[in-house]
């Protein structure tokens, strides 16, 4: 039993009175979780690659051609498997809709790969239908890089380290293979409404 | 910008699982081949896991995932740990 | 590594942020200059924050001391700089670090160059140093912002000596008065006064992360060996 300091009272965090995941409390800054150095890309060196199954480049964009795709506001809520969750954050993004769309692919997964090696593994069907973005402003201004700028991807309904900061592309695969966190420990996953964390949760 | 520290700043974390201070075994990364002190990496505590870093390629050397009673470590980014003084061999 | 409990038995007021804590914790083990603690403080409602701070005592020390700077929007600095008084109570855990240390276990020279709260650990290896002592050359090299930051001002002009030297420069001291240095600790600083690197001497390094990667920067710019300098960096704050 930890010894109980008098007085202290630690950072404010809500609970989340039904409104997050179990486990989760609300936060009102935007905490900041890296791996890794905050890559420094210049932008007009960035791409987004896709590649197939197959080992194909089936799409790449430049920064220019990335910013001329169509674009949504989104509003969503995050929540970190570290236990803090933000509701309602604004984003602009591309959906993964429109930069898998019209690709020929049999693949049931997905690896997102991003700058300094940081990769993370979703079912394809859970980046589709409206599900996820390729994000790239945050709360109307651009999206900073400790934040994951120039862009990250977005996938709200799992836990937010899914949600790769400085992506740089997607490659389809045929087998799941998990990625920088699923390999040691984080749950393969990850849905915050039956709190899988870690493996075997 | 990088927020890392020294990796002598993982001491207490590591030192729950090593009996020995990992911080003072010499690392050779296995992507470089770079060789240090643990205490020299690149340590990064405020991420979902711990990840030390060689601090000449930036290959992530060591993660380690704790859940309560759980642990996972994966040090496939080291090639080999050499340690001084706490072996009980012979 | 079990946590202990700490007991403040005082609370001693260093400069306007930083406040040095004296602990009482029983079943303390020993401990080397440069070594740290992890500090744990647990909420009623079991919420726990934890934080490392290095010691600033050395071996032998009647209570183990740290000295915390205050980080405005901090969680657990601003609890033991403003909130713990006496008879409080948290956990720490330690010593912490193989490689931060010095023992005095050789004679070569040792420069210490700490920034802001870096001088903690320093000020632990000088007092160890004072107390063993030792026949090796020792130079501190200490970088505050004013003349109010300096942290142990009196007590490190009582520990400079024959074989222990101090320091200091300031970056915004804007009083005439002021007769040390002036500006950022740079390689111009300390070819004058530290050691050549044929000398090699070892080389401790403690502050603010830009502060020490511009010092060791400057240190391996001037031609010491990388690995006689040891680092330990606090994080971009500085604390």
């Amino acid at each position: 039993m930890a010894v109980v300091s008098r007085g202290f009272q630690g950072r404010r965090r809500q609970p989340g009175a039904g409104l997050v995941p179990p486990g989760q409390y609300l936060v009102d800054d935007f905490p900041v979780l890296s791996a890794g150095p905050t890559p420094d890309v210049a932008l007009e060196d960035w791409d987004l690659t896709v590649v197939d199954e197959s080992g194909a480049v089936v799409a790449r964009w430049g920064w220019k051609a990335f910013l001329e795709l169509p674009a949504e506001d989104v509003t969503v809520d995050i929540h970190c498997v570290t236990k803090w969750s933000k509701l309602g954050t604004r984003w602009q993004g591309v959906s993964m809709d429109t930069i898998l769309g019209g690709i020929d692919t049999a693949a049931e997964f997905v690896v997102a790969f991003s700058d300094g090696g940081y990769t993370t593994n979703l079912p394809l069907a859970d980046v589709l239908d409206g599900q996820a973005w390729v994000a790239h402003r945050f709360e109307d201004e651009d999206l900073e890089p400790e934040h994951g700028g120039p862009a990250r991807l977005l996938v709200p309904h799992l836990y937010f380290w899914k949600s790769a900061k400085w992506v740089r592309g997607l490659r389809l695969s045929d087998e799941d293979e998990p990625g920088f966190w699923e390999s040691v420990g984080y749950h393969n996953y990850g849905d915050p409404w039956r709190e899988q964390r870690y493996w075997g949760d | 910008m990088d927020t890392s520290l020294d990796g002598n700043a993982a001491a207490g974390v590591l030192g729950d699982l090593f009996v020995f201070d990992v911080t003072v075994a010499v690392s050779t990364c296995a992507t470089c081949g770079d060789a240090r002190p643990v205490a020299e990496l690149r340590a990064y505590l405020d991420a979902p896991g711990i990840v030390l870093r060689c601090a000449s390629c930036g290959a992530a050397q060591l993660r380690l995932v704790r859940s309560g009673d759980r642990a996972w470590l994966d040090v496939r980014g080291i090639q080999v740990l050499e340690i001084h003084g706490a072996t009980t061999a012979e | 590594m079990r946590w202990l409990v700490a007991t403040v038995a005082e609370t001693v007021p260093e400069t306007a942020r930083v406040v040095t804590l004296r602990l009482d914790v029983p079943d303390w083990p020993s401990h080397r200059a440069g070594q740290h603690v992890d500090v744990r403080l647990t909420a009623e409602d079991g919420y726990s924050a934890q934080r490392s701070y290095s010691i600033a005592s050395p071996p032998g020390s009647e209570r183990l001391e740290l000295t915390v700077e205050r980080i405005d929007d901090g969680e657990v600095s601003p609890y033991l700089t403003t909130e713990a008084d006496l008879g409080d109570q948290f956990e720490l855990r330690g010593p912490i670090g193989g490689w931060f240390v010095w023992d005095g276990t050789d004679t070569a020279p040792v420069l210490l160059v700490g920034g802001g709260s870096g001088v903690v650990p320093l000020r632990a290896i000088m007092r160890q140093h004072a107390a063993s002592g030792s026949t090796a050359a020792m130079h501190l090299v200490y970088s505050a912002r004013t003349v109010g930051d300096l942290i142990y001002r009196e007590e490190l002009e009582a520990l400079a000596g024959p074989r222990r030297a101090v320091t200091v420069t300031l970056t915004r001291e804007a009083a005439p008065d002021w007769a040390g240095y002036r500006g950022r600790v740079d390689a111009g600083l300390l070819a004058e006064v530290g050691w050549p690197p044929s000398v090699q001497p070892h080389c401790y390094v403690c502050g603010p992360t830009a502060f020490v990667e511009a010092v060791a920067d400057a240190l391996v710019g001037l031609g010491h060996e990388p690995g006689r300098i040891r680092t330990e960096r606090f994080g971009p704050t500085g604390a």
